[in-house]
């Protein structure tokens, strides 16, 4: 079943180096790998950060096919993004290949491999981080990385609480797709056959139950939260008080020396 | 009997290739016999729904073979389409998939499924709402708007509609009163009779199943390790203590009885035989008494 193989914001437990990092270090240095991303000029840039990135999927211990198969929802805008940029960069000399009005440099060539590669990274590193966190850890550190808001009033509890349920029912309405899918389709129902018209009637006898259950669910969590005399964050504490190790300050360091260092790289060249 | 479904050596593997793979069911051999009422039980996670979503074609084996009357049910995608009609699967709580306007129209969505014609569908939307008891005057109401026992009879007559000739039933009592459980095993016991359908009730209530069925099938840890008549499945008291299953309670008080030294028949499993049971042991001693 093909809606299975879904698996963004889908945590793989596990107690590995990067499992136990503190969470926000793990979205500062998920930062940091982006703007290094976008700091790569040469193929020597994007090899280190390559390597980096391979190494982070080892020690993760996620895999490497848990991660291409996280990115496969992705790949046909990142397919046509690289197609995009292979036609409309112009280079100097000649071009390499001409189709009717369009041509082909070789400027266009390598900067359609940059723009896949860099694409990839920047998705397989942040897969990697929600793949290594969970959810609440997620979300604890987001809360915590912009509570300097509060002062502004930006209601920064409200989003991270909103953000842990949207993500805690990701897998819930994934599974539950699936049941009605199965429950519709022993009624003799085809998701996968038909004109793009039929394929969008089709859907109808999903979505309604869907949306009927997602209510209900909402009605009932939402009890179940004043029930516990939920009522936002105001004086709430936490149970878990991040505290940084050596360890996250090694890694924000080393992600401060990566970004400098592809820069710097970037910047002369070789 | 003939059989009319077949396992063989079936295995189903979830997340196969990730962390998170799980293997629900090894190499299971199954069989469901024409015209039975089979009951399976089993506990949470021990793979009774990973085998009847294979019954129907909605899961595709790992490993192993399907086959509805000897034929496989993967030999060809038409196949495995006729068979989705002829193995109707009802869900545990089957209420979640309503979705129509009318309780007609979403008892129709079956049948018109199938492609039969408007006559057609008619017939069989009235049949199968009498099969569990909704009024005419019902159908042209919203499925939201029943009440929880309504909507679950609407639901399975969603499936009987397409007058399934193998009725799969998962948990089909599950979170109702007992006067709902009892009028739905009513129901499905008279489309059992009506139609000389295969039943097949999944179930965790060993009281429903000792009572509903003619062969009960044991499921633990994704294999059979027992099946047989109700009698002599039930006999096995110990193993199923072991699994964590249990027997029914009047099995429970008559093997307690009996290990208090009154000399009843430790093998009834429902009210009725223990009432003839301890009828006749108590007459006999009657006339050891001399009375």
């Amino acid at each position: 079943m093909a809606i299975k193989d879904i698996t963004l914001g889908q945590y793989f437990p596990g107690d590995t180096f990067i499992h136990r990092l503190d969470p926000r270090i793990k979205i500062i240095f998920v930062i940091l790998f982006i703007i290094a991303l976008f700091l790569c000029q040469n193929v020597l840039t994007y090899a280190i950060l390559a390597a980096i990135l391979v190494a982070e999927i080892l020690i993760s211990k996620v895999g490497f096919k848990a991660v291409l198969r996280g990115m496969r929802p992705i790949l046909l805008v990142v397919a046509i993004t690289a197609v995009l940029n292979l036609f409309y960069t112009k280079g100097e000399g000649e071009p390499l290949l001409t189709l009717w009005k369009l041509e082909i440099y070789a400027e266009g060539v390598r900067s359609a491999c940059y723009i896949l590669v860099r694409i990839a990274m920047l998705i397989a590193c942040t897969f990697l981080l929600t793949y290594t966190t969970s959810p609440m850890l997620l979300t604890d550190g987001i809360e915590s990385l912009l509570s300097p808001l509060k002062k502004l009033k930006a209601p920064v509890h409200e989003l991270a609480m909103m953000m842990a349920i949207a993500l805690r029912f990701i897998p819930t309405l994934i599974e539950e797709t699936d049941k009605i899918m199965s429950a519709q389709k022993a009624r003799g129902a085809e998701f996968d056959t038909g004109s793009l018209l039929q394929k969008a009637k089709a859907l109808i006898p999903l979505l309604i139950p869907l949306f009927v259950s997602s209510f209900r669910r909402a009605n009932e969590l939402a009890i179940a939260m004043e029930c516990r005399c939920y009522h936002g964050g105001e004086g709430r504490t936490k149970m878990r008080q991040f505290r940084l190790r050596a360890a996250d300050i090694s890694v924000l360091l080393f992600g401060l020396v990566m970004v400098v260092g592809i820069g710097t790289l970037g910047h002369f060249g070789f | 009997m003939d059989a009319i479904i077949e396992t063989h050596k079936l295995t189903h593997i979830y997340s196969g290739g990730t962390p998170f793979a799980r293997t629900a069911i090894s190499e299971v051999d199954f069989i469901a016999y024409s015209g039975e009422y089979l009951g399976i039980i089993g506990h949470t996670g021990s793979g009774k729904s990973t085998l009847i979503q294979h019954l129907n074609g909605l899961l595709k084996p790992t490993s192993g073979t399907v086959t509805f009357a000897g034929q496989d049910i993967w030999q060809s995608k038409a196949k495995t389409r006729e068979t989705r009609f002829q193995v109707g699967l009802v869900f545990q709580y089957p209420e979640y998939q309503l979705f129509e306007e009318t309780v007609y129209k979403d008892i129709a969505f079956g049948p018109k499924n199938m492609g039969l014609d408007e006559a057609e569908i008619d017939r069989r939307v009235r049949n199968a709402a009498a099969f569990v008891k909704l009024e005419d005057a019902l159908l042209t109401q919203s499925p939201f708007d029943l009440s929880g026992g309504e909507k679950r009879r609407a639901a399975i007559a969603g499936v009987i509609a397409m007058e399934p000739s193998v009725l799969v039933l998962d948990e089909p009592t599950a979170g109702l009163d007992p006067v709902g459980s009892e009028e739905i095993l009513a129901n499905i016991k008279e489309y059992h009779r009506a139609k000389n359908a295969t039943i097949i009730l999944v179930s965790h209530s060993m009281e429903d199943v000792a009572r509903m069925v003619d062969r009960v099938v044991v499921m633990h840890e994704g294999n059979i390790p027992l099946s047989g008549a109700p009698k002599e499945v039930f006999a096995q008291g110990a193993l199923l203590e072991q699994i964590g299953l249990g027997v029914p309670q009047v099995t429970r008080v008559f093997q307690h009885l009996r290990a208090l030294g009154l000399d009843v028949d430790p093998s009834v499993y429902t009210v009725e035989q223990a009432k003839g049971a301890l009828l006749s042991t108590l007459a006999g001693r009657g006339a050891g008494h001399g009375d």
